[in-house]
């Protein structure tokens, strides 16, 4: 099988990539970091939170990097200050949409919403806060969903779907009425296709999906299954 | 040299970032020659002086009287400091903002109380606002420091910063729950 290698420009840097490889992909292995929430290495990409837009010379619009293929000559910017203030906005929003309390998360120091706010410089949120009342389900044996933690990123979804094979997990409800369910969203606890693995605990960025018994900031979660999994899918 | 006045407030918070600053240690000797504080809770005075260089201000705006007080001081003052999460974000105060006012009172003074169960206060507290907000929804801030509270070191470096006539950006040194 041959591959077509691909000569492109990623912040002034030349690259070269292989032919259906993502922007996020390229930049990753050549030592560039762009920001993302929904993306995360062993699932499908979807382009759900916008962090990792990018500047492609010759086109108006704003493309993502997890999502857009990379093309003979391209010409990508990730960080420019325009990018950076949308990354802002959108991690404001995020913030305002939900009830957030880092403080006593028990995601607290372990939390990519959290660390991401950091990184892009995001100290404060310009937008009023939303306050929605929002439900926690521990009906769950083992596990607890916070919908006040959860960005709706569907990491959930995806692991559930793509690696468990179970799609416990799905999205109903449309914007701001936008919540991951389980099952015919019914309460975990009682969900008959639930395997219990705790994937979806430990690919979710924030505190929302969480083992029980866990205090403040003790949720740290273990990633490094995913690429794993992911790989021997692809040999077998 | 005339000294920078410096006050510290201490509104809806737990008084941790306060305790935080107190932890500068001997760094705190360092800056008792550079600024004057003029407003504390731990300096007498009660009512917030004029003229105020630095206002560092913890905690959300909860109360009527938080309002009152936040005006005062960004009128007084030439740069207001939101410091540590409740200002910054109005974090644990605002976990009561989904809920109503009356059913908090209710809940705190009735459903919870061994004894004299009531309604709650209706004199000389000062009445809560409808929700906790963060102090740069009310007026103007010029510096925000997130953290729960910040270190030590990230108070030292915005101090250091604004004495040395410099806009600080603490980003690296805290973050929010930090």
């Amino acid at each position: 099988m041959t591959v077509n290698v691909l000569t492109l420009t990623i912040d002034d840097q030349q690259v070269s990539a292989r032919e259906g490889q993502t922007i996020m992909q390229v930049a990753t292995e050549n030592g560039i970091f762009i920001p993302r929430l929904c993306h995360i290495e062993g699932l499908d990409p979807v382009g759900a939170c916008r962090l990792c837009l990018c500047e492609v010379k010759g086109t108006p619009k704003l493309l993502p990097a997890c999502t857009t293929k990379v093309s003979e000559g391209m010409e990508v910017s990730t960080s420019t200050e325009r990018l950076g203030e949308y990354r802002k906005m959108i991690l404001e929003l995020l913030f305002a949409e939900r009830n957030h309390v880092c403080a006593v998360c028990v995601s607290n120091g372990h939390c990519d919403l959290q660390s991401m706010a950091q990184k892009v410089g995001m100290d404060h949120v310009t937008v009023p806060y939303r306050y929605p009342k929002l439900q926690v389900d521990a009906t769950h044996e083992r596990f607890i969903a916070d919908h006040n933690r959860c960005i709706l990123c569907t990491r959930c979804v995806r692991v559930c779907d793509q690696i468990e094979g179970a799609h416990t997990w799905d999205v109903m409800g449309r914007g701001e009425g936008s919540r991951v369910i389980t099952d015919l969203n019914q309460p975990w606890g009682d969900s008959e296709t639930c395997t219990k693995c705790g994937k979806c605990v430990h690919v979710c960025p924030t505190g929302a999906l969480t083992e029980k018994g866990r205090s403040v900031a003790e949720m740290a979660k273990q990633r490094r299954f995913l690429p794993y999994l992911t790989k021997m899918r692809e040999e077998w | 040299m005339s000294k920078v006045r410096v006050a510290t407030v201490w509104l809806d918070g737990c008084s941790g970032c306060h305790m935080s600053f107190l932890d500068q240690d001997e760094r705190l000797i360092e800056l008792a020659g550079l600024v004057e504080v003029v407003h504390s809770p731990i300096v007498d005075p009660k009512e917030f002086p004029e003229n105020v260089d630095v206002a560092i201000v913890e905690g959300a705006v909860s109360s009527e009287e938080d309002l009152h007080k936040i005006r005062v001081i960004r009128e007084r003052s030439k740069i207001l400091v939101s410091l540590g999460d409740c200002a910054v974000t109005s974090n644990v105060p605002a976990m009561r903002n989904p809920f109503k006012v009356a059913d908090i009172l209710k809940r705190a003074y009735g459903e919870m109380a061994d004894h004299n169960a009531g309604t709650g206060p209706s004199e000389v507290v000062p009445p809560l606002l409808k929700r906790a907000r963060p102090l740069h929804e009310v007026v103007h801030v010029d510096v925000f420091v997130p953290g729960c509270p910040p270190s030590a070191d990230a108070i030292y470096y915005v101090l250091s910063e604004l004495l040395a006539g410099r806009t600080p950006t603490p980003a690296e040194l805290t973050r929010f729950g930090a």
